[in-house]
């Protein structure tokens, strides 16, 4: 373990064969921990993050200076309480907080790039489940995540059917649909279209696709939100002025906003990484790994499962979510399902929606009294 | 706990799968799960209601009978419960055969609008009839095709459908129905309930 820059790294031996066909080994997972293992170590819970998500979850990112993702969320007596759970979660292979990713080098010393090899959502959590072995745990309390982090949830499961007792998939797909590749493409597009990518190489040169990482940042944030949530928000606000400038300058809040989020995005975001994370979300397919019949993914497990869905998220509409709880039914899993109202779109399992955290706390907790 | 979930309880025999169809607060899930050792799903429209389950421990799925009982493989339950919902549902006749494909048994109970009270209040009042099993005025009430103990009895029937035991409710006394005291049953109680199976 490396504690380089406040990033605990877990150095991975055992070479993982990707489904691009490469074979990877002695390869960096950086991970975070919050709260204790017990000494049944029958308490711990792997969170796994969204797209741009990170290792740190909760408190104080290191890297940014920020709350962590999922901070409504995780700790001390929230609904992932961390006084009684031991929440371990890791940067997923292809991203850019210290696991494995285009940005590190490849065995010539030489920067990856887009050299680095494809990866997908089987092989994120292939290389996240060496924690375990690591923490010298048997069975998992429970998994969870949203979005991307709910994906690798239902890849996590299908994979190691015996290893969580509880399986908690929020606001995702067993499927990626035509519309989110397309915000993907753009997002992608955004960014190879920006001088300063150089095919990938751009990090040797010492300038980033900073203008296309953050236009592709723009364009997803707008997927994560709702018409009704900006709508209220902003409006037809103007930004600190009195009237329209007319020139092309942000006019309106929501401009300035946007200009924002794309700004802060990239200061912490590695383009390269984008791609990588966005094409294997784009590859996740659960049901075509099974010929199409998504129950058989799930056909050796006994875990307990808890699908929650959010009535704004067009991004992960209700319908996806609940097809997956049909998958389960059809084969008699124990599955419940929830969906919250909420007019804070896809992002809704990153705020404080209430009814949603409470939810969570009580599926957690009165599964946990049954240990 | 209501009387009518106690002899629903008393129907079904420890250990056995368990759908509860409009299981509203998880009340009877929870005596289930704990008293029969009973592995108990529920199917819940209202998100407040699901919320008070997941709160209570059990397994909820939010959803609407008419539409997701389909998702159930065939016998899937060895009883599919239904308390005093079947009048509230647009296709009560659809709700009925699929609680009938998804559980080996289903029970049924219903609200009786042949109970002698709601005759009394119609016949003698002109208005709709409130009681304690109808409680809504006729412009809020959930319930769109009210029966009574006779109608749902002959409907079975002509479905070709097995009644296993039927009984009848007023308030804390429970007794048998059959063809012979039916005339009798559906005045004087405010409940019928049928274990069935097709």
């Amino acid at each position: 373990m490396n504690t380089e820059k406040n990033i605990k790294t877990l150095i991975v031996k055992k070479p993982l064969k990707l489904d691009c066909g490469k074979t990877i080994k002695d390869f960096p997972i950086a991970y975070e921990t919050y709260g204790s293992l017990n000494s049944k170590k029958d308490n711990a819970i792997l969170v796994f993050h969204a797209l741009t998500g990170d290792q740190f979850v909760t408190g104080i990112n290191p890297s940014t200076n920020k709350e962590g993702w999922w901070s409504y969320a995780v700790g001390p007596d929230k609904a992932i309480d961390t006084n009684k759970y031991f929440v371990i979660c890791s940067n997923v292979i292809g991203g850019c907080m210290g696991s494995y990713g285009p940005s590190h080098k490849d065995p010539d010393q030489k920067i990856f790039g887009t050299n680095f090899p494809v990866i997908t959502i089987n092989d994120m959590v292939n290389a996240q489940y060496n924690l375990l072995d690591h923490f010298g745990i048997d069975k998992l309390f429970s998994i969870t995540g949203g979005s991307m982090g709910g994906m690798q949830v239902l890849q996590f499961i299908s994979n190691f059917p015996d290893k969580s007792k509880t399986v908690i998939p929020i606001a995702t797909t067993s499927s990626h649909s035509a519309q989110n590749i397309a915000f993907n493409e753009l997002g992608r597009q955004a960014i190879t279209a920006d001088s300063n990518w150089k095919d990938g190489n751009y990090t040797s040169n010492e300038t980033n696709p900073g203008k296309g990482l953050a236009v592709a940042r723009m364009a997803a944030h707008i997927t994560y939100l709702s018409k009704k949530g900006l709508q209220e928000k902003f409006g037809r606000k103007l930004q600190e002025r009195e009237d329209l400038k007319f020139g092309f300058d942000a006019d309106f809040q929501i401009e300035s906003y946007l200009r924002y989020q794309g700004s802060v995005f990239v200061d912490r975001f590695d383009a390269n990484s984008y791609l990588y994370i966005t094409r294997a979300m784009d590859y996740f397919d659960l049901a075509k790994q099974f010929n199409g019949n998504l129950s058989e993914a799930f056909k050796n497990t006994n875990a307990k499962f808890f699908i929650i869905s959010f009535t704004s998220d067009w991004l992960y509409p209700t319908q996806e979510n609940k097809d997956i709880v049909i998958a389960l039914n059809s084969i008699g899993a124990d599955v419940g399902f929830v969906e919250i109202e909420s007019d804070k779109g896809h992002d809704s399992f990153l705020l404080d929606v209430p009814d949603f955290l409470s939810a969570l706390k009580n599926f957690l907790d009165k599964s946990y009294e049954k240990n | 706990m209501k009387n009518e979930f106690q002899v629903i309880a008393d129907l079904i025999e420890k250990d056995k799968k368990v759908l509860d169809v409009g299981c509203a607060d998880g009340t009877l899930m929870k005596f289930l799960k704990n008293n029969k050792n009973i592995n108990i799903r529920g199917l819940e429209i209202s998100k407040e209601r699901v919320q008070e389950c997941i709160a209570k421990g059990l397994t909820v799925i939010e959803g609407n009978a008419e539409k997701d009982l389909k998702q159930f493989p065939d016998k899937s339950f060895d009883y599919v419960i239904l308390s005093q919902t079947l009048q509230a549902f647009l296709n009560p006749e659809l709700v009925l055969d699929e609680l009938l494909r998804v559980g080996k048994k289903a029970i049924v109970t219903i609200p009786n609008f042949g109970y002698w009270k709601v005759r009394f209040h119609l016949l003698f009042k002109g208005t709709m009839p409130i009681t304690k099993t109808l409680p809504d005025e006729w412009y809020n009430t959930p319930n769109l095709h009210m029966c009574t103990i006779k109608d749902f009895f002959h409907f079975v029937k002509s479905k070709d459908i097995k009644i296993f035991k039927s009984y009848a409710l007023n308030n804390l006394n429970k007794s048998t129905i059959n063809e012979s005291n039916l005339g009798v049953k559906n005045l004087f109680a405010d409940l019928g309930i049928f274990l069935i199976e097709k």
